[in-house]
């Protein structure tokens, strides 16, 4: 039993932002993320230790917070997600050395970023209602103001930190509610005591606590419709914040939802699990279609997060409707899937950011109609972000094949059981998975297509210089988990079935067979990602060398075609407006993009034309149909509210009476 | 070598022999229903041949990706080849001829493909690259629905499995969820292949090309990759049709003269796909491009409609 590991990382999270915030300019931001990785590394150690089942690690105290203590004790299933977070800390707190800048290594962000990360790697710790509340809202706080760090330069930043706060805010506040119902009605602020006496609670009671729970956390995962805040948040922070955010914050929504849905509240019946789905379902498909139409290079991540913590819900809310209807196995297999997807996830999100980060640093923009040829310019961040957009399209021998080709299987046999939920929505799961899918690969054809390859579409892209090794090492080192992990999933699988085995509270057999093949067990046929790698690289070795040996002369560099005409410019190169046209046409219906088309006439004569502007808009239908009218709505609220309080004292003397009255007729 | 490693080499080989000529044939078939003599079948290859001495090309500032993706389109239906039942059921790693598997690492192709047009830093690249991709995104739905419906009453979605189980039950073969899958699998089949009515392969105006406008800017050894890998593709894919749809005649052991026996009724049965393709694309004409998505909406229902006669037949 260790007891010192959990108030370590605690203290040298304190110490970094204490650094932070005393330390000269020069120095501040290098010691607070030095600091900062070096608690990434203790919470490493400490979930890797859990997970081989050396030593369980936990923290009780009732000195550090009075009234209630403080309790956190790391099982497998927080561990996995600890140890996520871990790595993605560990090499983003390392990456933002070298991205500095005036907000990253401003007194206020250096200080609060070991703490955003401590408190992160904590929440999986907590085991008692009130600690894991405290560490949540510290999360949330620090990753606000570290949201906010770039605020002077910019206002979208402080409209995306005003939708941050409020929503998160308001799934904190669920959240909250949740947990306050279970633990009332159990007496009991600890988890293990709700989860014992959770069969006691009336199922309304169940009910109400998961639907606030699935809310809070929703919101936390970017599941719509309480997504509006992250393809405002995550993109307008400093890039290695976006990578924390959107590569480890996100999960925790996962996370809590696993914690309160699964694994403390046992027996959840179908409509539940059928309500995750199709929220699910939903945000992955709203996600990817607006990534795939997006041209601003981080918001199209930020949606593209959105889209696979939809499958990551779609999947748990397999895993749960398959135990509701009975089928253990497939239960787990489900949930073993998302699971896996949640870490693959983040190895590939986390690289993709950063990757994103550098090319902002490097050029300026990350507007993708501005970039362009950057893999010759910056080559080795080209060749990570490259990496990462195959993972995440899916595309073997890499990681995000795995999740989704297992998450497959799972929705296969449950589509041959004789329940009819499972049998309407299983197919129905692979249609939206399988759309999914295709539009992430457009999505990420664009995106590599367009900020990597052809010719630069802007000064500051063509003289782009590659980033220092401070920053892509860690890039790199998030890259290689996406092939190392692609081609042997069985170095992870373990650990994500005993994370399983703690959430399901059963002892299943691994459902997966042994090995480097990757199949269910009791199923023959399976796949072998390492045949795939060895297949595709002896392939492309023999062909490469085959086009070499038949080559008569170096190869010409020439023009390309331009329908004759002489001299082609960057300009008449497809942008990422013009490559995701045909989708905004085919999707109109959903998207709904405002045109604008402004053609200014020459003054001489009408027939010539000066100028063209064509101006293209889409904005998130929840937030124009949903959110803007209730907002107008309290803003309404609050002009009426308004004429209340007018500053007589005789009124208010008036409300305290009346208020007075009241309670004595409710409660005389 | 094992056995099963000579069947994957045959195919593998066979394949990329084997595709040029039936592009030939197909042009052929086409030729004479209308009337002309055509080009001799092996016209394809003699290109190729002389492609290959030809000087390679690439356009300025290109980088590397230009360069692979022909590469890599070749590697990923030579892994799917090696991979999947054309004459034999026993293939070298057979236990992971996984149908979603083969679809992903087709896939690899096409990103690779779609990538090299848009390396070319031209509009002709990224417009056949854009459409391409959106085509391929939006036949997705129906090629994994319909797979869904053959794996079901399989419990398993590998292919010696499916493919076995067809030959055990011939009475599936003609049922309604195989029928309605089939229907599915040609349109999504013939979308990805760039064939009528989705896209024209004998088109020389560039507004309306997909596929072409996107290896335009590939010359010599490069282009005869790309060529020699569209019509593998081809051939690949109607071979993988026809062992699902009528597996008679794939050998199950691994005999000499069953191998012979596959291989031949293979040939016979891919030759006989692509006469009817060939002849049906004399009558029809390419559909315009946002038409496309109704296309694949109703491949769409058909698989879907598949998949719940299958539920229901389970």
């Amino acid at each position: 039993m260790n007891h010192w590991l959990i108030p370590a990382d605690a203290l040298v999270g304190l110490a970094g932002s204490i650094c932070g915030a005393v330390l000269p300019t020069r120095f501040r931001l290098t010691a607070a993320a030095l600091i900062t990785s070096v608690a990434a590394g203790i919470g490493l150690l400490a979930s890797v230790l859990v997970l081989s089942g050396a030593e369980a690690v936990s923290f009780h105290s009732s000195q550090v917070i009075p009234l209630t203590g403080v309790s956190f004790s790391i099982d497998r299933l927080g561990a996995l997600f600890t140890a996520t977070i871990a790595v993605v800390s560990l090499c983003s707190s390392v990456y933002a050395i070298g991205y500095g800048g005036p907000g990253l290594s401003s007194r206020r962000s250096a200080s609060v970023l070991p703490l955003f990360v401590t408190s992160m790697l904590l929440v999986p710790a907590a085991a008692s209602m009130t600690t894991f509340l405290f560490v949540w809202e510290a999360m949330a706080l620090g990753s606000l103001v570290l949201v906010l760090a770039d605020h002077a330069k910019r206002p979208e930043v402080a409209s995306a930190g005003q939708w941050y706060g409020v929503l998160t805010q308001v799934g904190a506040a669920a959240i909250l509610l949740a947990l306050l119902l279970l633990s009332t009605r159990t007496g009991n602020l600890s988890f293990t005591a709700i989860r014992l006496h959770a069969h006691a609670i009336p199922m309304s009671v169940r009910s109400a606590a998961f639907v606030l729970a699935a809310i809070g956390f929703g919101s936390k995962a970017g599941a719509v419709p309480l997504h509006v805040w992250l393809p405002r948040a995550h993109p307008e922070a400093p890039g290695p914040i976006s990578a924390l955010m959107s590569a480890g914050m996100v999960n925790l929504g996962i996370y809590g939802l696993v914690r309160v849905g699964i694994w403390m509240l046992p027996g959840g019946p179908s409509w539940w699990w059928i309500a995750l789905i199709t929220i699910g379902a939903a945000s992955a498909l709203f996600g990817v279609l607006h990534s795939s139409t997006e041209t601003d290079l981080k918001r199209l991540l930020a949606y593209s997060t959105t889209d696979n913590l939809g499958l990551v819900l779609l999947g748990v809310g397999a895993s749960g409707l398959f135990a509701a209807t009975g089928h253990r196995t497939l239960s787990a297999v489900a949930l073993l899937a998302s699971l896996l997807h949640v870490v693959f996830h983040a190895g590939f999100k986390g690289v993709l950011f950063l990757a994103a980060g550098s090319m902002q640093k490097a050029t300026g923009t990350k507007d993708l109609d501005r970039l362009g040829g950057l893999l010759s310019t910056m080559p080795v961040t080209g060749l990570f972000f490259l990496i990462g957009g195959m993972t995440i399209s899916a595309l073997p021998p890499f990681s995000g094949f795995v999740s989704e080709w297992l998450l497959l299987q799972a929705f296969l046999h449950g589509s041959t059981s004789h329940n009819t939920y499972l049998t309407v929505a299983m197919p129905l799961a692979v249609a939206v998975f399988a759309l999914t899918g295709g539009l992430t690969m457009v999505t990420f054809t664009k995106a590599i297509g367009i900020a990597l390859l052809g010719r630069p579409r802007s000064e500051e892209a063509g003289t782009a210089v590659e980033v220092p090794a401070s920053m892509w090492i860690p890039t790199g080192l998030l890259a290689s988990s996406s092939l190392v992990f692609g081609i042997a999933p069985f170095l992870l699988v373990p650990s994500v079935l005993g994370a399983v085995r703690v959430a399901t509270g059963s002892t299943v057999h691994s459902p997966l067979q042994g090995g480097w093949q990757v199949g269910l067990s009791g199923v023959h046929g399976g796949i072998l990602p390492l045949a795939f790698a060895v297949l595709l690289v002896v392939a492309i070795v023999a062909v490469a060398g085959g086009r070499k040996v038949s080559q008569r002369g170096p190869v010409r560099h020439a023009e390309p075609w331009g329908c004759g005409r002489e001299i082609q410019t960057a300009r008449m190169q497809y942008t990422a407006t013009s490559f995701a046209e045909p989708l905004v046409r085919v999707f109109d219906d959903v998207l709904r993009p405002d045109h604008d088309l402004d053609v200014s006439h020459s003054a001489e004569s009408r027939f010539y034309i000066e100028a063209i502007a064509f101006h293209t808009e889409r904005e998130d239908a929840f937030e124009r149909h949903a959110y803007r009218p209730a907002g107008r709505l309290v803003a309404a609220w609050g002009d009426i509210a308004r004429r209340v309080p007018n500053g007589n004292i005789h009124r208010y003397l008036a409300f305290g009476m009346a208020a007075l009255i009241v309670v004595l007729i409710l409660f005389a | 070598m094992s056995s099963e490693g000579a069947v994957s080499v045959i195919q593998v080989v066979g394949l990329f022999v084997a595709g040029p000529l039936l592009v030939g044939w197909m042009r052929k078939v086409r030729c004479l229903m209308e009337g002309r003599v055509g080009p001799p079948v092996h016209q394809v290859l003699r290109d190729t041949v002389k492609q290959i001495r030809k000087e390679r090309t690439r356009p300025e500032q290109a980088s590397w990706v230009f360069a692979a993706a022909p590469v890599v389109l070749i590697a990923s239906t030579a892994a799917v080849a090696w991979l999947i039942p054309l004459v034999s059921t026993r293939t070298s790693w057979g236990a992971s001829a996984d149908l979603f598997a083969v679809v992903y690492l087709m896939l690899v192709g096409s990103v690779a493909m779609a990538l090299g047009a848009l390396d070319s830093g031209t509009a002709f690249g990224g417009m056949g690259a854009s459409r391409a991709v959106m085509i391929g995104a939006l036949a997705e739905p129906a090629l994994l629905v319909a797979i869904l419906a053959l794996a079901i009453p399989v419990h398993s979605s590998n292919l010696p499995v499916v493919i076995s189980g067809g030959i055990s039950h011939p009475l599936w073969l003609a049922s309604p969820q195989r029928i309605l899958a089939f229907g599915a699998f040609l349109i999504v089949v013939l979308a990805e292949t760039g064939r009528l009515p989705v896209d024209n392969p004998t088109t020389h105006l560039e507004l309306t090309m997909i596929h072409e406008a996107m290896v335009l800017e590939y010359a010599g050894g490069d282009i005869a990759l790309v060529t020699v890998g569209e019509a593998a593709r081809l051939a690949l894919l109607l071979g993988l049709m026809a062992n699902l749809f009528l597996p008679w005649g794939i050998a199950t052991h691994l005999s000499m003269g069953s191998i012979a026996v596959g291989l031949a009724v293979l040939i016979v049965k891919v030759a006989g796909f692509g006469t009817l393709v060939a002849a049906g694309e004399v009558f029809i004409a390419k559909v315009r491009l946002f038409r496309v998505p109704e296309l694949m909406a109703g491949a769409f229902v058909l698989s879907v409609l598949a998949v719940v006669a299958a539920v229901v037949g389970a």
